[in-house]
């Protein structure tokens, strides 16, 4: 239960932050801070439990079959990262107060901040591999956020969206391995994962496996060659820099790796992928670093180059590196927070962070000199500070690993090497900022900061003196804790001590402080500020990511030009040229053979009735460019032809369906024809130019070749042996246990409900849309005049009959008789179609479609107004209570446990009436019935109430005609 | 009746494919409801033609026998078709009209061509 509360609390969190007015700046910092120091002290209440060697673990099942679950573990290594986190959250929140300008959005960056502290913890707690993906990324994307924090800044949204890309790279990556690394094992719990280690490392996927992992995590914490992103990162508002891009988020990439270390480590593979990649990072980063301008980009080249310390340690394959990479983990996170706390505040009351500008200020801000001094001397790893410590470890461990040969010689070289580097910028960044003769001519006069703003810096270097001087009784606990978890039998022995006598580390550590004091005074002597790294500048991913990035941009844009066009005729062919590719490509190799299936006798009189329908449909395809009507008419007729069709074939339901679909949707684009141009004008300039000529040819080749492909499939088809296995299924459960005759019926609104359930929302959705549409519709100017037929009374009724007359006058007047007679008896009609679905043709659409067309027909003899006076329709309530019915009778299976939808059975015993039988089915087909009549009334009275708004004449002198 | 069905689905797609790349708008419309005609017939098809085997049980004859009744499947299929079909339809012809309303012209690319 803790566990969940402490992944939870700076969610919440972020949720109230994301809540507060913008200028709530301390209650914000308060909220804040008091759920980082909430999470460190549920934290620290698992103490005695951790301590003790036990896991502490939250398991919520989700879907099990798959292996997914909500799993949070701790376990001591988590415990101390947990603590790390939390507590250097809080020490930002406080930094943060006094850091950030009034005029900043602040509830953005503490809701964001807070998020990420939560995802954070989520990736330190995570039992399931899965889940730890989920929060990796929750990590980038709150990173990206916080990066693009300023986004009016180019360069901020530049480094955002560059940390983004590589970042996200990394966690599909990782996506990928933890994949594989599930299939391997059979599980995605890290418990099942740490406990199948030579299982993993034997198996074939191993370095495949591996690789992606690698990208992942080098990724993830700036490791060469991905490093680039992290100097660009620096973009952010110095809090995230200190607490993201140094203390926690880049930690994420070694904090996994040190994670499965026990799973993954002790194979050449990993050694040369990690150490390499460790290696490379350390040296680049601390050289490049040497030669930074700006303040932050020497602590982020710094933050690179230690980071690749610690993947460095990871994949020397020994328990005591592993022990060391932990504890400088720690160790970097407080000097390089603090060192990023002074760099803001130098920032803050001086205005600049160029090192070439930045001079003396020890005389103006002592206190802040005293802090950074200490920090930075932690950061070259001088002894009596932790650096210094973990640094020594790092030395003797490069001093063994390399074993005998020629790697026993480079890998001491190297960390010395980059020792000397490191002192090196170290030196330099103190000196040139705090030493030396004040400096003139900056932005601001510099002065000490507020207290809260040195605090947070001030207690982690403090940190840093009393780990230095007292390992063992003050984190010599914890660390042998977190040792414990990750390596349990395993744990070697081994000594946190200032003082292991006159060793070969020793040495190498002298010699790294006196040859980077030697190389500074040698840089500063020669008093160049160099503008870029010698060497080795060129040698980083950006380059590759720069080239990347624009050749896929470039290659979308040509690809857009070229298979692209404005016009929808090209695309439309596209589609179906496309299409008919897909459908051609099985064929590409056996052919379309036809089957041998017997045929069916033919009878002549369907062989007319298609005769007829096709005569309709390539009328249709002719005539509907100068006489829509005609058009319209002859395609009503094929939709007859087809709905005898279904009829024909033992389909009573879809021939229902059909037919009442049809006469609605005729009904409807009769109402549209109204507002169509006419078609006059365009048939003067009869341009039958060749290229006019060559594409109707076209058109008219590829739509005869899809006609004899689809004739020619049709035919395959229907020559071979049906083989529906899930025909039998339906038909043998309908009766019992579904208890329907009508199969058709019973598949719609039992078996496969929630399809229906998704399609009438669609349909309710479409009718809204179409309302919503026409409320803004403006017809055009030609077409706004009444029609002529009506304007000379020769049809009577209409729009705009007279609501106060008892019958419409003029020609109407008995069919407006006889449809008054028809609405209650279609009415009924209907409701017996819907309540003999579920045994014979009928059911809730066909029903709902009968009452809507009865309607319609009310409206369209007798006139919108004069039926509205005399019969309110609220279209959208029918939507309404068609939903809630179909909900409802899916919610009723709750009520007796079983699953949405399921069918429910109520007998009742009714006096006089005797026993009635109730199914949730049929208030699920009511639903189905009610939201039918309300989408399709809803659209029709939507379109025929156009004619009813008051014309507008946009154009006075406009065509005096009829638009029909 | 094989051959007939078949040349059906084709007349309809042809028709629809032809209606579906001209340039106004009111043929594409009709071009789409004789396309999604071809295409129901043709799923409806792949239940193959049945005569009088109407999927309605009368409870005494076997059920789960298809040379009995018509395979259920594919008529739900289109059943629910058809009705999606409808709303698509509604759906195009308001879009057609509006166009029609903005653009002043009935052209699918809301100008005329100038080819």
């Amino acid at each position: 239960m803790t566990l969940a509360l402490i992944v939870l609390l700076p969610f919440l969190g972020s949720l109230c932050a994301a809540c507060l007015p913008a200028s709530a700046r301390n209650a914000e910092a308060w909220l804040a801070g008091i759920v980082a120091t909430g999470c460190a002290a549920l934290a620290a209440s698992l103490f005695p439990e951790i301590a003790a060697g036990h896991v502490v673990r939250l398991s919520i099942p989700w879907l099990p079959q798959a292996g997914l679950e909500l799993y949070l573990r701790m376990d001591g290594y988590a415990w101390l990262f947990t603590l790390l986190v939390s507590v250097m959250g809080a020490l930002v929140v406080l930094y943060a107060r006094y850091y950030m300008s009034p005029r900043d959005p602040v509830p953005r960056f503490f809701s964001f901040l807070m998020a990420f502290m939560g995802s954070m913890l989520g990736i330190v707690l995570s039992g399931n591999l899965i889940q730890l993906v989920v929060f990796w990324e929750l990590t980038s994307i709150t990173s990206f956020m916080l990066i693009a924090y300023w986004y009016h800044r180019p360069e901020a949204r530049h480094g955002a969206r560059m940390a983004a890309i590589v970042t996200g790279g990394g966690g599909l990556s990782l996506l990928l391995a933890v994949l594989m690394l599930g299939q391997i094992v059979g599980s995605y719990s890290l418990d099942d994962v740490l406990a199948a280690g030579d299982l993993i490392r034997a198996h074939r996927w191993y370095p495949a496996m591996l690789v992606l992992l690698a990208a992942a995590v080098l990724t993830k914490s700036a490791q060469f060659p991905f490093h680039f992103w992290l100097p660009h990162a620096m973009a952010a508002p110095t809090p995230v820099s200190a607490y993201l891009h140094s203390a926690t988020m880049v930690k994420a990439g070694v904090f996994l790796l040190a994670r499965l270390w026990p799973a993954l480590a002790g194979t050449e593979l990993w050694f040369w992928l990690i150490c390499g990649g460790g290696a490379a990072s350390l040296l680049l980063g601390a050289a490049s670093a040497t030669f930074q301008r700006d303040m932050k980009a020497v602590l982020a080249y710094s933050t690179v180059s230690h980071l690749g310390l610690i993947t460095m340690l990871l994949g020397m394959n020994s328990e005591l590196a592993l022990i060391a990479a932990v504890f400088h983990m720690m160790n970097h996170a407080t000097f390089k927070a603090s060192l990023f706390m002074a760099t803001g505040i130098v920032d803050h009351e001086t205005g600049t962070r160029d090192l070439s500008r930045l001079s003396g200020l020890r005389h103006a801000m002592p206190l802040t000199a005293t802090v950074a001094f200490v920090a930075a001397g932690a950061m070259a790893g001088v002894p009596l500070l932790n650096g210094f410590l973990s640094k020594e470890m790092f030395f003797t461990e490069s001093l063994q690993a390399g074993g005998t040969g020629g790697l026993g010689i480079a890998l001491p070289a190297l960390a010395g090497l980059a020792g000397v580097f490191s002192v090196a910028y170290s030196l330099r960044f103190i000196h040139q900022v705090f030493f030396g003769p004040p400096a003139t001519a900056l932005p601001r006069t510099p002065r000490e900061p507020t207290r809260g703003m040195l605090l947070p810096s001030a207690l982690l270097v403090l940190g840093c003196l009393l780990i230095g001087m007292l390992p063992e009784r003050t984190v010599g606990g914890a660390l042998a804790i977190a040792a414990h978890a990750l390596l349990g039998d395993r744990l070697p022995d081994y000594r946190l001590a200032i003082w292991h006598g006159f060793t070969a580390s020793l040495l190498m550590s002298f010699v790294a402080l006196a040859g980077g004091t030697a190389l500074y005074v040698v840089l500063y002597v020669r008093g160049r500020a160099l503008r870029r790294t010698p060497l080795i500048s060129r040698l980083s991913g950006k380059r590759g990511f720069d080239v990347l990035n624009v050749t896929i941009f470039r290659g979308a844009r040509r690809f857009v030009r070229t298979a692209f066009s404005q016009r929808l005729q090209v695309q439309l062919l596209l589609i179906v040229g496309a299409a008919a590719v897909a459908a051609l490509l099985p064929l590409w190799r056996g052919g379309l053979a036809f089957g041998d299936a017997p045929l069916t006798p033919l009878d002549p009189t369907f062989a007319m009735l298609w005769l007829a329908g096709a005569i309709c449909a390539v009328g249709a395809a002719v005539q509907a460019k100068f006489h829509r009507l005609m058009a319209l008419i002859m395609v009503g007729c094929v939709g007859l032809v087809t709905s005898l069709t279904f009829a024909w074939f033992s389909a009573p339901d879809l021939a229902l369906t059909q037919l009442t679909v049809e006469v609605i949707t005729t009904v409807l684009i009769l109402l549209g024809l109204r507002w169509l141009p006419r078609r006059i004008q365009f048939q003067e300039p009869l341009r039958h130019t060749l290229r006019a000529r060559l594409r109707r040819s076209r058109d008219a080749a590829f739509a005869i070749a899809i006609g004899v492909g689809m004739a020619a499939l049709a035919f395959a088809m229907l020559t071979r042996p049906g083989a529906s296995r899930l025909g039998p299924f339906f038909l043998q459960n309908a009766l019992e246990p579904a208890g329907g005759r009508n199969v058709v019926n019973v598949i719609l609104v039992d078996f496969r409900a929630f399809d229906t359930l998704g399609e009438i929302t669609v349909v309710g959705i479409v009718a809204l849309v179409v309302y919503a549409l026409l409320r803004r519709f403006r017809p055009a100017a030609e077409s706004i005049d009444v029609p002529r037929a009506q304007r000379e009374g020769l049809i009577g009724g209409g729009a705009h009959a007279d609501p106060r007359a008892l019958l419409p006058e003029g020609d109407l007047k008995i069919p407006a008789v006889l449809g008054r007679l028809l609405l209650p008896l279609a009415a009924l009609v209907s409701v017996y179609f819907l309540l003999r679905g579920h045994d014979a043709p009928g059911g809730g659409f066909v029903g709902g479609l009968i009452l809507a067309t009865a309607m319609i027909v009310q409206y369209m003899v007798g006139g919108a107004l004069w039926v509205e006076s005399r019969l309110r329709i609220h279209p959208q309530v029918w939507i309404a209570l068609g939903l809630l019915a179909a909900v409802a009778a899916g919610l009723a299976a709750w009520f007796a446990a079983r699953p949405f939808l399921t069918a429910q059975v109520l007998e009742l015993h009714a006096p006089l009436i005797g026993t009635v039988h109730l199914s949730s089915v049929l208030l699920f087909d009511l639903g189905v019935y009610l939201l039918v009549v309300g989408a399709a009334l809803l659209m029709l009275v939507a379109l025929a109430h156009q004619s009813l708004r008051s014309p507008r004449r946009e154009l006075p002198g406009a065509v005096d005609g009829a638009a029909l | 009746m094989e051959v007939v069905f078949a040349l059906a689905v084709g007349v309809l797609s042809a028709s629809g494919v032809w209606l579906v790349l001209r340039p106004r708008t009111f043929q594409v419309l009709m071009g789409f409801v004789l396309l999604s005609q071809a295409t129901n017939l043709f799923v409806f098809g792949m239940g193959r033609l049945a005569r009088h085997r109407a999927p309605i049980l009368d409870g005494r004859t076997p059920a789960a026998d298809l040379s009995l009744y018509a395979d259920p499947v594919p008529q739900a299929l289109v059943l629910t078709a058809i009705v999606i079909g409808f709303a698509t339809t509604a759906l195009f012809l308001v879009v057609l009209l509006a166009l029609r309303g903005l653009t002043g012209t009935d052209h699918v690319d809301g100008r005329e061509s100038d080819a």
